[in-house]
């Protein structure tokens, strides 16, 4: 047998919530909250600090000239770097206290008693907040299956899921702007949206594949956990270990592309190929996507390296939304439970949805 | 003892391997410790979210990772 290596066990990090502890109180104790307070008065104080020490420290310590290339990319680096870093922070943490709530299990059991068009709402909006990898899509439409969620329901979750997701929208936030955070937020939903309520209507459920079907029967087993405060936040931190110290490297990618590009690269680059002239872009950008595959984090680096060479923002976003909604791998999980008619009416359906999205804000913008 | 731990293999279920295997050995109990990682199967025991961990034939823990000092718990009972 091979060796097995000691876990880290929780009795170091104070107290482990409901089985070992005897304190199972379900509202915050007065020095969390205190506690909590205080770090978010810090956070805010040193992110007020971040602007005059990037510019102490490229023009003043490291002596360069102000407007100078090089100077002006340092000094956008050292700025960027640690404001997205401490943004990204705050809201993993927050999401993942926030996501002690929403279980699965519970997320289930709220959508199979609502209908359609209401149920695709509500299903889309939890995409955002309840647990989800994308390994996890299989069981999870199951057990959607298994509680009688209309297929359109769940469909508008397994789109908004992936698509819609923190990490994607703080990226876009500190790199592109909040404009571009919230079309990606607003069109990210209505997609799941629409698109489940499309694939509802078409009553594709003998889709299905057929062992699937005779789970309709069965029982899900649920496992509530007991979880009081300090259990929570112990969630929000093991978030922030988990994801901060998995996306910190596409973030200093990202914002060292940016970077060039400030200094460097000369603006209308991409303008011929992926402007909005060309309206075949559009098209093309969605079918190039779906092979591709890349989460939320590592898309976005490439995405701003391609809006700051003239490419225009609704082919951009096309190909954004089509990496990661439309993902080859994920599709042959789902192989597994769908027919492969339904995945190729799931493409269509999304794929145009992406489409749509992206000649409308060529348009528009 | 013997332990189920139903994942198709993603991070969280190689977590929760790992910290099974961990507390199997603190605890010094005999177990045996298997893999389920077909969906037809998890989903046959009624399990909709992974990782779960089934404890001579009872799902102690689904859509999560448990703790250590949890999973020694269940072994000692």
């Amino acid at each position: 047998m091979e060796s097995i290596k000691p876990i880290k066990s929780c009795d170091d990090g104070g107290n482990c919530g409901s089985s070992s502890s005897g304190v199972n109180n379900k509202k915050m104790t007065g020095r969390q909250l205190g506690l909590g307070l205080l770090g978010l008065v810090l956070w805010y104080l040193l992110y007020t600090q971040l602007l005059p020490f990037s510019h102490f420290f490229s023009y003043d310590l490291l002596g360069f000239e102000k407007g100078s290339h090089l100077g002006d990319s340092i000094q956008f680096f050292v700025y960027d770097t640690p404001k997205v870093m401490m943004l990204l922070t705050l809201i993993v943490f927050v999401v993942g206290v926030l996501r002690s709530f929403f279980t699965q299990e519970r997320t289930r059991k709220f959508l199979a008693g609502k209908r359609e068009s209401a149920g695709n709402v509500m299903a889309a909006l939890l995409g955002i907040v309840t647990p989800f990898c994308s390994c996890s899509a299989v069981p999870l439409f199951l057990g959607f299956v298994q509680a009688g969620v209309p297929l359109g329901v769940t469909f508008s979750f397994l789109i908004a899921a992936p698509m819609v997701n923190e990490i994607a929208l703080v990226l876009l936030y500190g790199l592109l702007g909040w404009k571009v955070a919230a079309i990606y937020l607003g069109t990210g939903l209505a997609i799941a949206m629409v698109a489940g309520w499309v694939i509802g209507r078409l009553k594709l459920e003998h889709l299905i594949e057929d062992w699937v079907q005779e789970l309709r029967a069965g029982e899900a087993v649920v496992i509530e956990e007991k979880l009081n405060w300090t259990d929570r936040i112990d969630r929000g931190r093991e978030a922030v270990r988990d994801i901060v110290g998995k996306v910190w490297i596409y973030v200093v990618a990202g914002i060292g592309v940016g970077a060039m590009i400030h200094g460097y690269v000369p603006e209308d680059f991409m303008a011929s190929v992926m402007g909005k002239d060309a309206w075949w872009s559009v098209p093309v950008a969605v079918l190039v996507g779906i092979p591709m595959y890349s989460n939320a984090a590592g898309i976005v680096p490439v995405v701003e390296a391609l809006l700051g060479k003239g490419a225009a923002l609704g082919t951009v976003l096309a190909f954004m939304m089509s990496v990661i909604a439309l993902s080859l791998p994920e599709m042959v999980i789902l192989r597994k439970v769908l027919k492969p008619k339904l995945i190729a009416v799931f493409i269509a359906v999304v794929g145009g949805g992406i489409l749509l999205t992206g000649f409308l804000f060529n348009l528009i913008i | 003892m013997e332990i189920k731990v139903c994942g198709p293999g993603c991070a969280s279920c190689e977590k929760t391997q790992k910290i099974v295997e961990a507390a199997v050995a603190a605890q010094g109990v005999e177990a045996t410790i298997s893999k389920i990682t077909d969906f037809q199967e998890i989903a046959k025991l009624g399990i909709f979210s992974t990782p779960a961990v089934i404890v001579d034939g009872a799902v102690k823990s689904v859509g999560n990772v448990p703790k250590q000092a949890e999973v020694e718990g269940w072994l000692k009972a």
